[in-house]
């Protein structure tokens, strides 16, 4: 069993009288402990992919499998609780609760998975300490920089134990040095602890971090092929 | 599913960021809260000092006064003719089963004189059966008996009113005194009764045998003549019984023809003043009722600020629904915001209320009473105002596509 099958996933939008084909009939295997980076244009439907891969949409047509559960036929609150235990998110724009310290950010996941309070703060802790961020835990957003907030939102991903981090983006709003940083934090995670990465990017370098590349252009796969480490810049 | 106390943390911290609306929505709950208490408060000291009022008269109660004299066409007040007698009052007692005591009365008003003090009163001729009639016990010395009835006795009990003004600290039992140059031994002292329900100070009374009112005081248009009798029936079930008994026994004694009016009115005084209590009852609810608009005015408030905050907390939502909130997680949330609003409104409400209804009876001089009854209503009252008008905020923000939750700028 595949951590991820997609079979023939087909995602229409209708706008108005419009019908928008954002996937046309996207095919993909990915299996536990890959590092994957996902490019193509805006508007390749790169996104809407990531979307259902995050169990945030369900297909139109089509299987997705996620660890074996078909995700198009599960109900709102049951795709709530896939994507609290099986999916951890990275936005692009980091997405912490504002006048939320750090540790209730990554407590967060956990208060919806009836962690109980000791437990939670301990493993909070204990997060933020494996991406760095140990003694930052009562500050808040605003008080930390870019590359320390999407590192609370990494900590956030990981802590209740999440099988793939989904990663949109990661690196769109930090500076080189930065976004480095947080590109060592995914490739430590994946090789070190075996968590499946799945990268949307648009930038090469970002994306040569992964092992494997998946283009996407109009709604569908162009290419599928693994990062040659040599030619790594 | 998230557990309540991060859920009621989580709406602290929320309603703390805008301390300002916050309080001003609470406002509206405040207000709406404090006036139902305020209200009822008016209300139940309404009714509650009318209730003390009829117990005061004495239960059961029932009045016979004379009817109307006619003159040239012109008919004059009830009671303004002289038609009962004592007599009337000993066959009232004798064959009316449902009648447990009666007392008739001869009254009038006379100048009371003690030593170089001097007081305008009410004098009743009764008899002894008359403390009975109004559960009005004696509080100091004796009452007079039937014997002082039957040769009467120049003897009087007197209201506190009475000692207040003509005795000044001097014990009134033994002391003789002047009604109306008849000097009158006081025998003993009435317990304090307060105002009657026509605000008459009852305690502003002479009580002498009905005998000696007649021979001694008032002038009688015939031996035995009285201008009331007073019947306490044996229970509040017997009332209707009691006034068909003497308006029948009365009617026989007066020779009343089946076609004439009676010459003589029964009135039912629990009655009466049950009516009085039941509007002061509906005064209470009109009022309470007025207060809950007010109240569900405050809710509306409520729900237009929730509405306000879901939508400027869509991308918060959006997050929380993207790392794992379920639909009642989101649902809660903004319901228990709304609650804890509405809650801590209404304990605020509840202290200006309390406070508002004690200075309303120290301004107003109005009875009010805060039952604890009413406490609890208004707070479960604004506790429920939380979750109604929380709930639809609460399913809308439970209904957002977490997609375009987390797009929103």
């Amino acid at each position: 069993m595949s951590l991820i099958e997609a079979r023939d996933v087909i995602k229409t939008y209708s706008l108005g009288d419009v019908a928008v084909h954002a996937l046309r009939g996207v095919s993909l295997i990915i299996e536990k402990g890959e590092f994957v980076a996902i490019m193509g244009p805006s508007g390749s439907g790169k996104s809407t992919f990531m979307n259902v891969l995050g169990c945030l949409d369900q297909p139109t047509a089509g299987v997705y499998l996620l660890e074996g559960i078909d995700i198009g036929k599960l109900n709102r609150d049951e795709l709530a609780g896939i994507r609290n235990r099986k999916i951890g998110f990275v936005f692009q724009g980091f997405n912490l609760l504002s006048r939320t310290s750090a540790l209730e950010n990554v407590e967060l996941p956990m208060l919806y998975d009836g962690v109980p309070a000791k437990e939670r703060a301990a493993r909070a802790v204990a997060a933020l300490k494996s991406v760095g961020l140990a003694g930052r835990e009562h500050h808040f957003p605003n008080q930390l920089s870019g590359g320390e907030q999407q590192r609370v939102a990494i900590a956030r991903a990981l802590v209740n134990h999440a099988p793939i981090i989904l990663a949109d983006e990661p690196t769109g709003n930090l500076d080189s040095k930065t976004s480095d940083e947080v590109m060592d934090i995914f490739v430590r995670l994946n090789s070190e602890s075996g968590i499946s990465i799945i990268l949307v990017t648009h930038e090469p370098d970002i994306a040569q971090y992964s092992r494997r590349i998946v283009r996407f252009s109009d709604g569908r796969i162009v290419s599928d092929e693994p990062v040659n480490k040599v030619n790594k810049i | 599913m998230i557990d309540l106390s991060s859920t009621f943390k989580i709406s602290f911290r929320a309603l703390r960021v805008n301390k300002m609306r916050s309080a001003l929505t609470m406002l509206g709950i405040i207000i709406g809260v404090a006036a139902v208490i305020a209200m009822l408060a008016v209300g139940t000291g309404a009714s509650r000092s009318i209730e003390a009022q009829i117990s005061s008269m004495g239960s059961n109660l029932i009045m016979i006064v004379p009817g109307s004299t006619t003159a040239g066409g012109v008919r004059m007040g009830s009671g303004t003719q002289s038609t009962l007698s004592t007599g009337d009052a000993d066959a009232i007692q004798k064959e009316c089963p449902a009648v447990l005591y009666v007392a008739p009365v001869l009254s009038g008003v006379a100048q009371i004189v003690y030593g170089n003090q001097n007081w305008s009163t009410g004098v009743s001729g009764t008899t002894p059966e008359m403390l009975e009639v109004r559960d009005w016990p004696v509080a100091q010395g004796r009452p007079f008996t039937a014997d002082d009835v039957r040769s009467a006795t120049k003897v009087c009990l007197i209201g506190q009113t009475i000692v207040d003004n003509l005795f000044g600290g001097i014990n009134p039992v033994g002391q003789i005194i002047r009604i109306k140059k008849v000097p009158f031994t006081v025998i003993g002292v009435l317990s304090s009764k307060g105002q009657s329900p026509t605000g008459q100070d009852q305690d502003d009374t002479v009580f002498v045998p009905v005998t000696t009112a007649q021979k001694q005081l008032f002038g009688t248009t015939f031996p035995g003549m009285v201008r009331l009798i007073m019947v306490k029936a044996k229970s509040a079930d017997d009332l209707r019984s009691a006034e068909r008994e003497i308006t029948e026994l009365l009617r026989q004694r007066h020779h009343i023809g089946a076609k004439q009016d009676d010459d003589f009115t029964v009135r039912n005084l629990t009655q009466m003043m049950q009516a009085a209590e039941q509007s002061a009852r509906v005064m209470t609810l009109l009022l309470g009722s007025i207060a809950s608009v007010s109240l569900l005015v405050g809710g509306i408030g409520i729900m237009n600020i929730m509405l306000v905050s879901v939508t400027e907390r869509t991308r918060e939502i959006g997050i929380r629904m993207a790392i794992g909130a379920k639909t009642w997680d989101i649902r809660l949330q903004f319901v228990i915001e709304a609650v804890t609003l509405s809650l801590i409104g209404g304990i605020a409400g509840i202290v200006v209320g309390v406070g508002g209804s004690k200075i309303v009876s120290v301004i107003a001089e109005w009875p009010t009473i805060v039952s604890p009854l009413s406490v609890l209503l208004a707070f479960s009252f604004s506790g429920l105002v939380g979750i109604f008008f929380g709930f639809y905020p609460a399913y809308k923000a439970s209904l957002l596509n977490p997609i375009e939750a987390l797009r929103f700028e």
